[in-house]
């Protein structure tokens, strides 16, 4: 490689980490600004002498019930989700991958009708149908509009991946006089672990991350997600936030998952890769 | 490749003996159908139900707030919203939206596929980062652009030397525009360039070295060789953010809230429904929403004739 590519390429990583990290930085440190110095206007990165609020704004978010709610309501409604979406989507997927049946096409094409979808135009017969079955605005309410908009994502990225398993393995484990139970969880599982673990943080991102079913299907704090509550954090004028109190709160939901993205980034970007291109 | 040779080979032998196994291969059939009925039962559910009720629902004058009025009204609901310029104002926003975006990540996202292709330190680093903005939230993302561009609070307006220092983003269609897309692609450009990222991975060191043996320049290796080679993954990715930016909601939900004109398909369509309960009109509008992503999806299948099926059976 040339010197002059060399150049190219470390002036393009530096980049790429300020395009990702700016917008963090700047949430974090608005969330330092004081409020008084947001609401008399604090233009600039960072917080101006005597505008600093130290840990303040964390103070008050954590002390707050409707944001701590909120956030519990996320985590469970979140892991519920994605705990019983990985399990319906691992036995489609291993289906899809491994036998042949009738209504396999249909299970692909319908998970990728579904995966484009707008969620919007679900919004209103849903309403109206959780209202009659009597889960508007509770955790089930959310939990399965959130498990079949993350099935498809599941089911393309696990059958990407036990695509990939060599399954006659397990017939050798039984022939070498293992049951086929023993065959299929000391052979098969710790082979398809790794997958099953990526759809579900995959999964676990979408629910996190969803905003449509989280203010049209709840009303009150039951049920509702941290992203409609930072939403409606302050009153209806869009203009007019309270920033640094906002920012904090944006900073306590944004941990889970840079948290998540620390520990996994290899298995995230083998996931998101293997379900989006290869299938 | 032997692990994609193996099951086809299977499939075949299966294929011939079907007749000698019928038993068997009728006892993976039903083990298969099993299988995948509750994932098939929760999709639809949620969508097929729904949407076949919001096209009957459609077909009348509903208010939830008056339900007892109900009254039918065949085809109206539709000739309403196709009349009314708001819808096409709303269309013609989200399709501005889509393009302008789609054709940025896509430059962007390339650009961050190559050097992410090439680069050799700080791997871990870089991989970890281009995944915050896919993880995080789009409402905290919103929040953050917004406050970014904000005339009380932001940097732009401080950092932009072209741009005065009390300008207000928000106060006019374009500038409210520019905001809001700059969110949108700051959030997907990392997936964009992660898919990019796998399709370049595909394109053979081989043949980039051959043509560089012949003289090819940087710009010709670009378009006759890699570019060519990754024609699927680019179409796959154009296709599935291209449908996911159709849908932009939660963008201008908290950054303007449809004001100023930035309103969106999907936003004039929960206005209707959640707002003002007109499940009718609401409905209508989610039926067009849905039917114009189905035209979306087919122009750019024709257009480009991304072979999903074939982009599937690779793996």
């Amino acid at each position: 490689m040339s010197a002059k590519n060399k150049i190219g390429i470390v002036v393009g990583a530096v980049l790429i980490l300020v395009w990702c990290l700016l917008p963090v930085a700047w949430i974090i440190s608005l969330s330092f600004k004081s409020q008084a110095a947001i609401t008399n206007g604090s233009p600039g990165f960072f917080p101006s002498e005597g505008g600093g609020a130290g840990w303040q704004n964390y103070r008050d978010v954590l002390a707050d019930d409707q944001f701590l709610r909120a956030i519990l309501n996320s985590i469970g409604i979140s892991l519920i989700a994605t705990l019983l979406s990985v399990i319906i989507a691992t036995l489609a997927a291993y289906a899809v991958a491994r036998l042949e049946f009738t209504g396999k096409k249909f299970v692909l094409t319908l998970a990728l009708v579904i995966a484009m979808f707008p969620v919007v135009s679900l919004v209103g017969p849903l309403f109206d149908m959780w209202r009659t079955f009597g889960i508007y605005d509770t955790w089930p309410g959310l939990i399965i509009p959130y498990m079949s908009f993350t099935l498809p994502l599941a089911i393309w990225t696990l059958s990407a991946f036990f695509r990939e398993i060599p399954w006659e393995m397990e017939q050798a484990a039984q022939v070498d006089g293992a049951t086929s139970w023993q065959a299929f969880r000391k052979v098969i599982v710790p082979l398809a672990a790794p997958g099953v673990f990526t759809a579900a943080i995959l999964t676990f991102f979408f629910a996190w991350n969803d905003f449509v079913f989280g203010i049209s299907l709840t009303s009150t704090e039951n049920a509702r997600p941290i992203p409609a509550a930072l939403s409606f954090f302050v009153g209806s004028d869009p203009f007019n936030r309270p920033a640094s109190l906002l920012a904090a709160g944006a900073v306590v939901s944004t941990i889970p998952i840079i948290v998540i993205v620390l520990l996994f980034q290899r298995k995230i970007v083998a996931g998101l890769t293997s379900g989006a291109v290869k299938g | 490749m032997s692990t994609t040779v193996a099951p086809d080979d299977k499939r075949e032998v299966r294929k011939a003996n079907k007749v000698a196994a019928s038993d068997r291969s009728k006892a993976e059939n039903n083990l298969g159908m099993k299988l995948v009925a509750p994932a098939i039962f929760l999709m639809l559910l949620v969508t097929a139900f729904p949407m076949l009720r919001a096209l009957y629902l459609s077909l009348f004058d509903y208010s939830l707030t008056s339900p007892e009025e109900r009254e039918f009204l065949g085809l109206a609901n539709y000739w309403t919203a196709l009349t009314d310029p708001l819808f096409w104002e709303t269309t013609l926003n989200t399709v501005f939206i889509m393009v302008v975006t789609v054709a940025f990540e896509l430059v962007i996202g390339f650009a961050f596929a190559m050097v992410m292709h090439r680069v050799i330190f700080a791997r871990g680093i870089i991989r970890t980062s281009i995944l915050i903005p896919y993880g995080i939230i789009t409402v905290v993302s919103g929040f953050a652009w917004q406050f970014a561009f904000s005339n009380n609070n932001g940097f732009v307006n401080a950092w932009l030397p072209f741009v005065e220092d009390g300008f207000n983003w928000f106060g006019q269609y374009g500038s409210a525009m520019a905001a809001i897309m700059v969110s949108e692609i700051w959030k997907t450009t990392p997936f964009m360039s992660l898919l990019l990222l796998a399709g370049l991975a595909q394109v053979s060191e081989d043949m980039l070295e051959a043509a560089k043996v012949d003289g090819a320049t940087w710009w010709q290796r670009l378009w006759k060789v890699i570019l060519p080679n990754m024609r699927s993954a680019i179409m796959v990715a154009v296709l599935f953010r291209a449908l996911d930016a159709y849908r932009i909601f939660d963008n201008i939900y908290v950054m303007t809230a449809g004001a100023q004109g930035t309103e969106s398909i999907s936003f004039l369509t929960y206005r209707q429904v959640i707002e003002q309960f007109q499940l009718g009109i609401g409905s209508a509008l989610s039926v067009l929403l849905f039917i114009s992503v189905l035209i979306i999806a087919f122009l750019i299948v024709k257009i480009f004739r991304v072979d999903l099926a074939s982009a599937r059976q690779e793996g």
